[in-house]
């Protein structure tokens, strides 16, 4: 989720939507996927899956430098090869943008500096892409190479090489380095005198390196814009009417000028909340009067999409012998490349979450280095955060001999408890995922040498947004919704399913359209794990209004109120005797006769939801480490989630398996690595380890129906939860099976190797 | 670029000494289609695959020829070679995915010469040579011989391989390779050890024993092999085999391991890969 939406409604906001009475007839099911043949099949198209007459190619010239001032950018060479038809730089884009719009433009096309290594400079449009690749060869720029710095904590240093001179916003204490952008803190109570009550307090150090979002397909677009000045972008997105939007606002155009369809998405996981490419493609069109089509190499997306903040962490948590945990306190900075908005406020308001705390105390610090500008993963800062709060609850279990799901539950927020970042939750589903977890056999299951147990909690708030659906009825009955959330975990499914419970109809009736931005009003991005909850929402509530005009017509028939019909079974009935004696009129024959009737029939649903419900999840994990090696293997994984209500089983259970996958990831071998030079040394899938099939057992899934308030099925969103719990539960097992902690992602086996060394040595 | 498909080695020979600017021979691809797609494309491409023995497995007087063509897939079925050669087998079966072993092949895991190759060790150990034909004929080389540095190797323009040869296994032998890396598959060798011996009875006759990734090419250790001849791989023997491994080569330290790690990684396979041999040498499967 954005981080301008920050709004006080997360996790308190009391909307009661919850309406649902008696059983599911199509919730709950696990229908075959409608996009799956497609997929299997090869039919489906994605980013770079499109084509047009006369199309171009293009390429991207990206800084070799950390951190370098442009002197000059010589184009004539390459402007003059044969087959290039343009080459543009930031002079092809609109000036005077101001805030996160200048930001976004200075991250996907360099102005007076290049921040990074794999920064864009320059590009180029040509008839093939290997002629687009020559021409970069002939940019000829002169840099001026500054001094860099990509760790969050050297960042902050005095002394450190300055990012941009006054980007710091107001808040930011006094004395702080330049770097630092932006300061965040919140919490209630009196810290101290919570500690004061503690029988023991632990303070710990951590730090998490940056991971990137490792989506299957790389970022891909084909634009086209007119000589009228009206174009066309057909672009792998989790978003696109904020593609629209950022797209014009760049080449500043209205955004009624650009039409953009999303492709099939080949993955986002955040990382195709926001644009890169598109703008760049843009221009280019618009330039040449030609299509243009640019797609990223991996190497691409790792040095200029947008991974993961790293962070540093400091933690302080006090606990009575009894486990009751009396004050909490964290620091947390977070580095997001050379650009402002890390996202370290919902890393210190996610970070105690989980717990009903008299007393707590959280900051964070947004601190800029020469990398690429951070972008959302999955729960954007909350499992850095659950890595060190986790990690230091579970030192002070073991320190104080309590059971880690005891201590957990004793201390578990519940309806009406303050969260730490403000609001009172309303009815929440953490005792509930705990109490299953400690009632899962995996919980008790024997563990051999070397093998450890963790367990984790995690929260993350879920987001509702600006959403827009249509639900056209056919003349023979069957229904045609036009979404504007990009399909990114099997929400067609969830829709239709949906649709067809409250029209009472077939799943097979229902098609699901990702719409283009010229068909509804805005959508906000699929993210916030808002698509099943907000597009779910606005589809029920489209449903519900297609059925009263239905339920009118059916009326009008009959010559009765409306008020007297009642729609079950995909029909009309008379609501009573009182309402008359009339034969049931189905939905395919109201349909047939619509057009005589009073016309087309459909449902529309436009609002911002706001009653997204927070979601917890408890997983545990058995880790085996070969103490020769270091190396970890992961045994057995248990992911428990409070989904609300899981519309369809399947895909929340591989949203907790996924989650949890990228999780062990991220807290075993996923990082980001740079080199003296500031250049990233691992720009591909061979060095950047994300878990291979083989590495993961069969992540086992417990799906907790505790129901949203906010929503008529009592949905809660599933996607990014599931990955806040993993790097504290891996890194707890790990920590048991060494018997020693690791406090530094990620637990690659030299790290191990090396603190079972320190720990033999102290102990020899 | 120009592609070229010869009928015979002579003929490949023939072609690559014509030929101008970047050569390179085709047998698998799986090296040399990536690094084309990355826009690094040779002036001349000389497919081998279709010469006639390329594809075929023979035992010859005891040992074995691989023709240069056959897959990964091909060999990590073959009966023959896993009864003789497990060691060679497992290693060259490590190499990439189930999809790339369909087409990877051990000489062009050789002629890529990456210090990290999986094979090669595997193939040191093992003794294997290759034929290399060049305009002044044929000539046997030692596998060892072969990669001079990373990317670099000892053939001369023009010069081609035509065949790789593993000799005859002999009674009470048996090999292993195992390699560290920090998951499961798909993955680069941090450090790669292979181990081949006889056995008279419990006593080890004879010992090769060859580490990957801890120098610039794949590495015979001498001293390692001496530490297993004449014991019957107790603790002594193994820890001696483990320190000589460790004291090897001259490792780096690297986004994938430091030089540390990989001494102290490679004495802890030399052992463990040793057990194995030991054991199939004595009959074990």
């Amino acid at each position: 989720m954005a981080l301008d939406e920050g709004k006080d409604v997360k996790g308190g906001h009391d909307a009661r939507e919850y309406d649902h009475e008696g059983e599911f007839r199509h919730v709950g099911t696990r229908p075959d996927r409608p996009d799956g043949v497609d997929k299997v099949t090869g039919r489906a198209r994605f980013g770079a899956d499109a084509y047009a007459p006369g199309m171009l190619h293009a390429a991207i010239l990206r800084s070799p430098h950390a951190h370098a001032r442009i002197l000059k950018i010589d184009t004539s060479r390459a402007e003059a090869l044969e087959g290039v038809k343009a080459v543009v730089t930031r002079a092809d884009f609109a000036s005077g943008l101001e805030g996160e719009d200048w930001n976004i433009l200075e991250n996907i096309m360099a102005g007076e500096k290049a921040l990074y290594d794999g920064h864009a400079i320059a590009a180029v449009a040509a008839t093939s892409k290997f002629i687009a690749r020559d021409a970069l060869e002939l940019i000829e720029v002169e840099y001026e190479i500054l001094p860099h710095v990509t760790d969050v904590d050297e960042a902050m240093q005095p002394g450190a090489p300055v990012i941009r001179e006054g980007a710091a916003e107001p808040g930011v204490p006094e004395g702080m380095h330049p770097n630092v952008v932006r300061y965040h803190e919140s919490g209630h109570g009196d810290v101290e005198a919570g500690f004061a009550e503690a029988d023991l307090v632990i303070e710990r150090h951590f730090t998490t390196e940056a991971t990137h979002q490792g989506y299957i397909e790389p970022h891909a677009c084909l634009a086209q814009m007119g000589p009228d000045g009206r174009g066309e972008l057909w672009c792998t997105t989790q978003g696109h009417w904020n593609v629209q939007k950022l797209c014009a606002k760049l080449l500043g155009v209205e955004a009624s000028a650009i039409r953009v369809t999303a492709s099939e998405i080949g993955g986002g996981f955040g990382g195709k909340t926001t644009v890169f490419i598109e703008p760049v493609a843009m221009a280019l069109a618009r330039k040449t009067g030609r299509p243009v089509k640019l797609v990223m190499s991996r190497e691409e997306v790792f040095r200029a999409s947008g991974p993961t903040s790293s962070a540093s962490m400091d933690v302080r948590i006090g606990m009575k012998k009894d486990g009751t945990m009396t004050a909490a306190e964290g620091t947390f900075r977070l580095q997001g490349g050379a650009f402002p908005y890390a996202p370290m406020e919902f890393t210190a308001m996610c970070a105690f979450a989980c717990y009903d705390l008299k007393h707590v105390r959280q900051r964070g610090f947004d601190v800029m280095t020469n990398r690429p500008k951070q972008a959302a993963y999955r729960a954007p800062g909350s499992p850095m955060a659950a890595f060190a709060v986790e990690s230091v609850v579970d030192e002070l279990c073991q320190k104080l001999g309590l059971d880690p799901i005891e201590v957990r539950l004793k201390n578990a927020a519940r309806e009406g408890t303050r969260a730490s970042y403000g609001p009172t939750y309303p009815r929440i589903g953490l005792v509930e995922t705990l109490e299953a977890a400690r009632a899962h056999p995996h919980y008790c299951a024997p563990l051999g040498p070397n093998q450890g147990r963790g367990v984790s909690c995690g929260f993350w708030f879920n987001f509702g947004g600006e959403t827009s659906v249509t639900l056209a009825l056919s003349m023979d009955g069957t229904a045609q919704i036009a979404v504007g959330t990009p399909d990114i975990g099997g929400s067609r499914a969830s829709m239709a399913l949906m649709a067809a419970e409250e029209l009472g109809i077939p799943y097979e009736d229902v098609r699901v359209t990702i719409a283009d931005t010229a068909s509804l009003g805005y959508n906000e991005i699929s993210h916030g794990s808002r698509v099943t909850y907000a597009s779910g929402l606005a589809v029920i509530k489209a449903a519900r209004d297609a059925k009263r005009k239905l339920i009118a017509r059916a009326a009008d028939k009959w010559g009765i109120d409306p008020e007297a019909v009642e729609w079950r079974d995909g029909a009309a009935h008379p609501a009573g005797e009182n309402a008359g004696d009339f034969e049931p009129l189905s939905i395919k024959e109201i349909c047939a006769e619509m057009g005589a009737t009073g016309g087309p029939i459909a449902g529309h649903y436009e609002a911002t939801p706001e009653g997204a419900g927070v979601s917890f999840a408890t997983h545990i994990v058995d880790a085996e480490l070969d103490p020769e090696t270091g190396k970890t293997t992961i045994l057995r994984y248990t992911v428990v989630q409070d989904a609300g209500k899981a519309v369809h089983p399947s895909y929340v259970e591989g949203q907790f398996q996924g989650g949890a996958a990228q999780g062990i990831g991220w807290a075993l071998n996923e990082e980001y690595i740079y080199g003296e030079d500031g250049r990233l040394q691992n720009p591909g899938f061979l060095d950047y380890r994300i878990p291979v099939a083989s590495d993961l057992p069969m992540i086992d899934t417990v799906i907790v129906e505790v129901p949203n308030p906010g929503h008529p099925y009592g949905v809660r969103g599933v996607g990014e939860t599931s990955i806040c719990p993993p790097l504290a539960a891996v890194a707890n097992a790990v920590s048991n099976a060494a018997g020693l902690r690791l406090r530094q992602l990620p637990m690659r086996p030299a790290r191990i190797l090396e603190a079972l060394e320190a720990k033999a040595d102290g102990e020899g | 670029m120009q592609y070229l498909k010869p009928a015979s080695f002579e003929e490949a020979v023939a072609m690559a000494g014509e030929a101008h600017g970047d050569v390179r021979f085709l047998a698998g691809g799986t090296d040399l289609l990536v690094r084309m797609r990355m826009g690094r494309v040779p002036d001349v491409l000389i497919d081998l695959k279709h010469i006639p023995g390329a594809r075929d497995i023979v035992c010859e007087g005891g040992g074995w020829r691989i023709g240069v063509a056959v897959p990964g897939a091909e060999l990590t079925e073959h009966a023959g070679l896993r009864a003789d050669w497990p060691g060679v087998v497992e290693a060259i079966g490590l190499i990439g995915s189930t999809q790339v072993q369909g087409r990877a092949t051990p000489v062009g895991n050789l002629m890529n010469a990456s210090p990290a190759a999986d094979s090669v060790p595997a193939l040191i150990a093992a003794g294997a040579e290759v034929e290399v034909l060049g305009p002044k004929g044929a000539r046997r080389v030692a596998v060892g011989d072969i990669p001079t540095g990373p990317g670099q190797t000892s053939l001369a323009q023009g010069e081609v391989i035509s065949a790789l040869y593993l000799p005859p296994r002999g009674a009470h032998g048996g090999d292993a390779y195992q390699r560290f890396i920090p998951r499961t598959e798909m993955d680069i060798a941090v450090v790669g050890c292979a181990v081949s011996l006889s056995r008279d009875g419990d006593v080890i006759t004879e010992a090769r024993v060859a580490l990957g990734a801890m120098a610039p090419t794949a590495l015979m250790v001498e001293e390692a092999a001496a530490a297993l001849e004449g014991t019957t791989l107790g603790g002594e023997a193994l820890a001696a085999l483990g320190e000589a491994a460790s004291a090897a080569g001259e490792p780096i330290d690297d986004k994938r391991g430091t030089a540390k790690f990989r001494r102290h990684v490679a004495g802890v396979l030399a052992r463990r890969v040793a057990l194995v041999a030991y054991e199939r040498a004595g009959g074990a499967k």
